[in-house]
C-alpha cells in the first residue's frame, strides 16, 4: 500500500502517495521525473545517484523518502540558481570534465558540497570526497581541474556562485 | 628513400574552431540534468520488462510453465524461446544468438523468457513464477578445458569442438627470417578478461505502433542506449521479421559504451517483441549484474610468441600464436580473432610474421569488442616479450624500439598500408617528460656505488633461451643485478615503456560491401540555420561536437547555430557506428564533403553578388568576404537566401568510403586495414612494496599521435580515459569465474579504478596532420589505452626484476613470484600453462609475399 509523504526538493514542497520500499533515487525519478538523478549499481557503490540532504551528499538508492521527509533535497535539477548554473556546472561544461555524462550529476553535487565545506580544496581533499563517485570515461583529471577552477572562481567571486 | 606523398597546400593553416577548446555542444545538457538517456523515457501507459536468464552455465532446457506468470495480475505478456526463433548476431559469420534459449542454456545469464507488466514490483514477482526445468550439462570454463574436451560441444557454430575459429598465415620468408635471427627467444603470456563496465546499464524503450491497415500491422521505435544503431536495426528487423521501414532505431544520449554496447541484444529485441504483443511502450533496464552478464568484453587470451633479431636488436622474424577465451556465443568474436594478429606488424617493422589464431567455446558470458579491440591483448604480450629481448641484449628499451619503429607510408609485410606516423616523436615526448634517463643514470649510479656489496640472486629467467640455437654466442644479461638499487628500502621503483598503434577506423564494414561508411546530410535555412545530419554515434566521445566544429569550420559560421540530428535510423544517413574508432576519420571526412558542396553553392551565389571571384572568397564568423578586401563582404543568412534563390532549397549529403589497395590481397585480409593508424607511447613509473607485493602506479606519461585534434579537450579527455582504463586492466579490474558463475558482478567487488587509485596522467598529442583524415585528423579513443598495460608491466621488472606474464598484476602475484625468486618459497614461480593447440593448426594455412614494388617501398628505408 502506498503512503503519503511530503518531501522538500529543489525548494518545492512536494506531496506523494510512495509505496514504503521504493528509494529516494526511484521516487525522484519515476515519481517526480528528476530523471537528472542517475543510477549504475543501485547498491550503493558508484555515486551516480548522489544528491544533497540537507547540503550533504547522500546516496539516494540507499535512501528512503520515508527516512528524509524533514530534509531539504536538492538534486542536480536544483543546483543552478534563478537560471544562473553553479560555477562546477560552468567548468565542468567547460573543461571537459562531462564526457558520457552519466557519473556527472552526482560529481556535481559530491563536488559542490564539498566546495560550500571547503573553498580552498587541496587535490587529496578532492579525491577523498570525490572516491564514492565512479568514473568510466575522464581517468578523473578533467574532473579534478574543473573543481580547482570552480574554487577558484568561487573565492574570486566572495565564495557566491 | 622515403615514399612521403606531397604535402598538400593549406594542411597546417590556423583555423577558427577546429583545435581549438571548445566544450561539447551537450556540455550544458549533460551538467544540468537535462541529458535524456534511454532509462530517462517515460512513455504514456509505458510497461516494464525484464529477462529471466539461467542459473546454469550449461543446461538443456527439459520445459519451460510461463502459465502462473501469465495469471499473475499486471503482467501483459511473457515470451520464450520459440516466440522469437530467429537467430541474429553482430557478424554474417556469426548468427548464432537467440532472443531466448531455444534448447540450451550457455553461459549463467543465458535469457531464458522475457515479462512485461505494469511495473517492476510486478515483474519481481513474475520471473520467480516462471518454471524452467533443466538438464545439467558439463560446463568448460577455460580455454584449456575447451580444448581438452572437444566431446562437450558448447555451441554448433563450432566446427570441431569447441574451436570458433581457427586462423592461420605466413607472411613473408620465415625460414630465412629465423635463419638471420642471432637471438630467439620465447615467451608464454595471458591477458585476463574484463569488463567495459560503463556507468549507465544498458537500457531500450521499444514503442510499437499499431496501423490496422499495414501489411505489417504497425510501426516500431526503439530508443537503446547503443553505440550501432544501425546494426540494431538490421538485426531487430530480421528477428521481428519486419522491413526495415516499419522499424526505427535512435540512440538518445549514450552513458559510455568502450565496446559494450556494440552488439544486438536479447533485451533489445525482447522489448520490441513485448510492445508489439501488448501495443503498448516497453522499458527493460539492465541491473548492473546483467551488465556483466551480457559482457561483450575484453576476451581472456593465451599467447605465445616467438621473435628472433639480430645482435644489434632489429627485428628479424615472429611468430605468434593467440587462443581467445570467447565465452558462449560468437559476437565479434571472428575478428577479434584476427585483430589478436594483424596489427603486430603496424608498430614495428617485421620483416617477415606468422600468425596462429583459434577462440574457443566456453560456458561463459559471450566476449567482444572492448577499447582497442583483440589488439590490447597481444600489445601487452608483445610490449613485454621484447623489453624481455632488449633486457637480455642489454640494449636500452627506448633505443631497442627505435630502431625498429615502423616507417610512415610504407606498407606492411601482411599488406597494411601505413600513413602518417609520429611514433618516432612519440617516443621523444615520453622519454622527455618522464625523466627516463635521468631516471635511469641515477639508478646506474646507486648501482655502480653499491656495486660488490651485493650478491647476484643467479638465474637467468628465461629458461628456455638456451634451447634456442645461436643464442650461446651472445652474452645475455641475468636479471640479478635488477634488485641491486635501493636494496634497503622496502618499496623499489621503476619505469617502463611500451608503444602501440590503433586503427582509425575498421577499413571493412561488418557487411562486405561498396556503399560508405559514413553519411552526412546538411540542410541550411533561409534563416541562416544549419541543420547537420548523420547516424554516428555520441557514447560520450564527443562525436557530434566533432560534427558541429567541422562543418562550422567549413562554412564559416559558429557552432552554436548549427543544430544537430544524430543516431536515429529514420531521420539520419548511415553512419556505421562507434566502433573501431572511426567516427572522427569518417564522419569528420563526410562532413567535410557535405559542408563543401554547400559551400560552393553558397560562394557562387556570393560571387555573382559582391562581383569577387569564388577563389578569393572566404567565410568566416558568419560572413563570406573578399579575402584581398574583408569589407565587400555579406552575411551568411543573405548568401543562404541568394543561393537558394539560385539553385531551391539547400540540401546537400557527403558521404565517406575508404579507399581500395589498403591490404593485401588474401582471405582475412579484411581486418586490419584502415585509412591512417594512430600511434601511441606510454612511460609508467611504478613503486612495488617487496612486502606486501603491492603495485602502485605513481604516474602514467603518455603521447599519443593524433595527426590533428579536432578539439584537443576532447582529444585529452579520451588519452586519459584510454590511460586509466588500460591502468585499470594492468592491476586490478577481471571478469572472473567460480563453480560456473560469474564471482563479482558489482561495483563493490569488480574492482575498478576510483579517484583514490588512479594514477596522476600527462599527455601530450603529437600533432603531424595525416594526409586522409579531416583537417588532419585521426583517432583518439582507443589506441591511448594499448601501451598502457605493459609500459606497467614492464615497470615492475624494472622495479623488482621479475615478470609477471600475466593481467591483472596484483599483489599475490608479484608476493609469490617474489618468494619463488628470493627463495623464500618453495613454490613455484607463477608462469603462465602453455595450451597445446591441436597441430596442424586446424585451419589451411595461408602464405603471403607483399607485392615486389610494396616491398621495394619497405625496405627502401634500411
Amino acid at each position: 500500500m502506498r503512503t503519503l509523504i511530503v518531501l522538500h526538493v529543489n525548494g518545492e514542497r512536494r506531496e506523494l502517495a510512495v509505496l514504503p520500499h521504493h528509494t529516494l533515487l526511484e521516487v525522484l525519478r519515476e515519481d517526480l521525473g528528476l530523471i537528472g538523478t542517475k543510477h549504475g549499481c543501485e547498491l550503493g557503490e558508484c555515486g551516480a545517484c548522489t544528491v544533497l540532504i540537507d547540503g550533504a551528499p547522500m546516496l539516494s538508492c540507499l535512501t528512503l523518502p520515508i527516512e528524509v521527509q524533514d530534509c531539504e533535497i536538492t538534486t542536480i535539477e536544483g543546483l543552478e540558481q534563478g537560471g544562473k548554473l553553479h560555477p562546477l556546472q560552468q567548468t565542468f561544461a567547460e573543461l571537459g570534465a562531462a564526457q558520457c555524462g552519466y557519473c556527472t550529476p552526482g560529481f556535481l553535487m559530491a563536488g559542490a558540497a564539498l566546495l560550500s565545506k571547503y573553498p580552498d580544496p587541496t587535490r587529496e581533499q578532492i579525491k577523498e570526497t570525490l572516491a564514492g563517485n565512479l568514473c568510466r570515461c575522464t581517468g578523473y583529471t578533467k574532473i579534478y581541474e574543473a573543481v580547482d577552477a570552480a574554487a577558484e572562481r568561487m573565492r574570486a567571486g566572495g565564495g557566491k556562485s | 628513400m622515403k615514399t612521403y606523398p606531397e604535402k598538400k597546400e593549406g594542411q597546417r593553416r590556423t583555423y577558427a574552431y577546429i583545435g581549438q577548446p571548445l566544450p561539447k555542444v551537450d556540455a550544458y545538457a549533460k551538467v544540468t540534468g537535462r541529458a535524456v538517456y534511454a532509462d530517462d523515457i517515460m512513455l504514456p501507459r509505458m510497461l516494464y520488462g525484464r529477462l529471466l536468464r539461467s542459473p546454469h552455465p550449461h543446461a538443456r532446457i527439459l520445459s519451460i510453465d510461463t502459465q502462473r506468470a501469465l495469471e499473475l495480475p499486471g503482467v501483459l505478456a511473457v515470451l520464450c524461446g520459440e516466440d522469437l526463433p530467429r537467430a541474429y548476431g553482430i557478424l554474417p559469420s556469426s548468427q548464432d544468438e537467440h532472443a531466448l534459449a531455444i534448447d540450451k542454456v550457455r553461459y549463467v545469464g543465458d535469457p531464458v523468457a522475457a515479462v512485461a507488466a505494469l511495473d517492476p514490483d510486478i515483474l519481481d514477482e513474475a520471473i520467480k513464477l516462471i518454471a524452467v526445468e533443466y538438464e545439467v550439462l558439463p560446463a568448460l570454463m577455460t580455454i584449456d578445458e575447451a580444448l581438452a574436451h572437444p566431446e562437450i560441444k558448447i555451441n554448433d557454430e563450432a566446427r570441431t569442438g569447441n574451436i570458433h575459429k581457427a586462423v592461420s598465415y605466413e607472411f613473408g620468408d620465415m625460414e630465412a627470417g629465423f635463419a638471420q635471427a642471432e637471438y630467439v627467444r620465447e615467451d608464454w603470456f595471458y591477458y585476463e578478461g574484463n569488463n567495459h563496465a560503463p556507468m549507465e546499464e544498458h537500457a531500450c524503450v521499444a514503442s510499437w505502433e499499431p496501423m490496422p491497415t499495414d501489411a505489417y500491422g504497425g510501426k516500431l521505435t526503439l530508443w537503446s542506449s547503443t553505440q550501432t544503431p544501425h546494426y540494431v536495426h538490421r538485426e531487430v528487423s530480421k528477428v521481428l521479421d519486419l522491413p526495415p521501414s516499419h522499424v526505427r532505431v535512435i540512440a538518445p544520449h549514450v552513458g559510455g559504451g568502450f565496446g559494450g554496447k556494440s552488439d544486438p541484444f536479447s533485451h533489445e529485441i525482447c522489448a520490441c517483441e513485448l510492445s508489439r504483443r501488448t501495443g503498448r511502450p516497453v522499458k527493460i533496464t539492465c541491473t548492473r549484474e546483467e551488465v556483466f552478464l551480457n559482457h561483450r568484453g575484453r576476451h581472456p587470451v593465451k599467447m605465445w610468441i616467438k621473435t628472433g633479431v639480430r645482435r644489434d636488436g632489429t627485428l628479424t622474424a615472429m611468430h605468434f600464436r593467440s587462443f581467445l577465451d570467447g565465452g558462449a556465443y560468437g559476437s565479434y568474436g571472428i575478428a577479434s580473432t584476427y585483430y589478436t594478429g594483424a596489427l603486430q606488424t603496424v608498430t614495428y617493422t617485421l620483416p617477415c610474421y606468422k600468425f596462429e589464431g583459434m577462440r574457443l567455446f566456453t560456458n561463459k558470458p559471450p566476449c567482444g569488442p572492448k577499447r582497442g579491440h583483440g589488439t590490447t591483448q597481444p600489445r601487452y604480450a608483445v610490449e613485454a616479450h621484447l623489453d624481455k629481448v632488449a633486457y637480455d641484449l642489454g640494449i636500452d628499451p627506448v633505443e631497442f624500439r627505435r630502431r625498429n619503429l615502423i616507417e610512415p607510408y610504407t606498407r606492411t609485410v601482411n599488406g597494411l598500408r601505413i600513413t602518417s606516423c609520429a611514433l618516432d616523436e612519440c617516443l621523444d615526448k615520453v622519454v622527455e617528460r618522464s625523466g627516463w634517463n635521468e631516471f635511469r643514470s641515477q639508478r646506474a649510479l646507486a648501482l655502480s656505488e653499491q656495486d660488490g656489496m651485493i650478491a647476484s640472486n643467479g638465474h637467468a629467467s628465461q629458461a628456455q633461451d638456451a634451447e634456442n640455437s645461436g643464442n650461446d654466442a651472445l652474452e645475455l644479461r641475468t636479471n640479478g643485478t635488477r634488485m641491486a638499487h635501493n636494496a634497503d628500502s622496502m618499496v623499489k621503483r621503476g619505469m617502463g615503456i611500451a608503444a602501440s598503434s590503433y586503427i582509425c577506423g575498421a577499413g571493412k564494414p561488418i557487411y562486405w560491401n561498396d556503399m560508405p561508411h559514413s553519411a552526412v546530410q546538411i540542410r541550411l535555412d533561409r534563416g541562416g540555420g544549419v541543420t547537420v545530419y548523420c547516424g554516428a554515434t555520441d557514447i560520450g566521445q564527443g562525436s557530434t561536437s566533432v560534427l558541429a566544429y567541422i562543418v562550422a569550420e567549413v562554412l564559416g559560421v559558429q557552432p552554436g547555430h548549427i543544430h544537430l540530428e544524430t543516431a536515429d535510423t529514420t531521420l539520419t544517413p548511415v553512419d556505421l557506428g562507434s566502433y573501431s574508432s572511426r567516427v572522427t576519420f569518417m564522419a569528420g571526412n563526410a562532413a567535410i564533403a557535405a559542408a563543401s558542396k554547400l559551400k560552393d553553392q553558397l560562394f557562387e551565389a556570393a560571387s555573382l553578388h559582391l562581383k569577387v571571384p569564388v577563389e578569393r572568397l572566404e567565410a568566416a564568423d558568419g560572413v563570406i568576404y573578399d579575402e584581398h578586401d574583408a569589407g565587400i563582404s555579406l552575411p551568411f543568412m543573405q548568401a543562404v537566401q541568394l543561393a537558394e534563390e539560385r539553385f531551391g532549397a539547400l540540401v546537400a549529403s557527403g558521404s565517406y568510403t575508404p579507399l581500395e589497395g589498403m591490404h593485401g590481397d588474401y582471405k582475412g585480409s579484411g581486418v586490419g586495414p584502415s585509412p591512417a593508424y594512430s600511434y601511441s607511447t606510454c612511460v609508467a613509473q611504478v613503486a612495488v612494496d617487496v612486502e606486501t607485493g603491492e603495485v602502485v602506479v605513481e604516474k602514467l606519461w603518455l603521447a599519443h599521435d593524433i595527426g590533428q585534434s579536432i578539439n584537443p579537450l576532447l582529444a585529452a579527455g579520451q588519452v586519459e580515459g584510454g590511460a586509466y582504463m588500460g591502468y585499470g586492466e594492468a592491476v586490478m579490474e577481471q571478469q572472473i569465474f567460480r563453480k560456473g558463475r560469474h564471482k563479482i558482478p558489482s561495483l563493490l567487488d569488480y574492482k575498478l579504478p576510483t579517484t583514490l587509485d588512479t594514477p596522476e596522467i600527462e599527455m601530450v598529442l603529437v600533432e603531424v596532420p595525416d594526409l586522409e583524415g579531416p583537417f588532419g585528423g585521426k583517432e583518439a579513443g582507443q589506441g591511448p589505452l594499448n601501451p598502457v598495460i605493459p609500459a606497467i608491466a614492464n615497470a615492475v621488472f624494472d622495479a623488482v626484476g621479475i615478470r609477471i606474464d600475466e593481467t591483472p598484476i596484483t599483489p599475490d602475484k608479484v608476493l609469490k613470484a617474489l618468494r619463488a625468486e628470493s627463495g623464500q618459497s618453495r613454490a613455484a614461480r607463477p608462469q603462465v600453462t602453455p595450451s597445446v593447440g591441436p597441430s596442424p593448426w586446424p585451419t589451411r594455412l595461408i602464405k603471403w609475399q607483399p607485392e615486389a614494388q610494396d616491398l621495394a617501398q619497405t625496405k627502401g628505408k634500411s
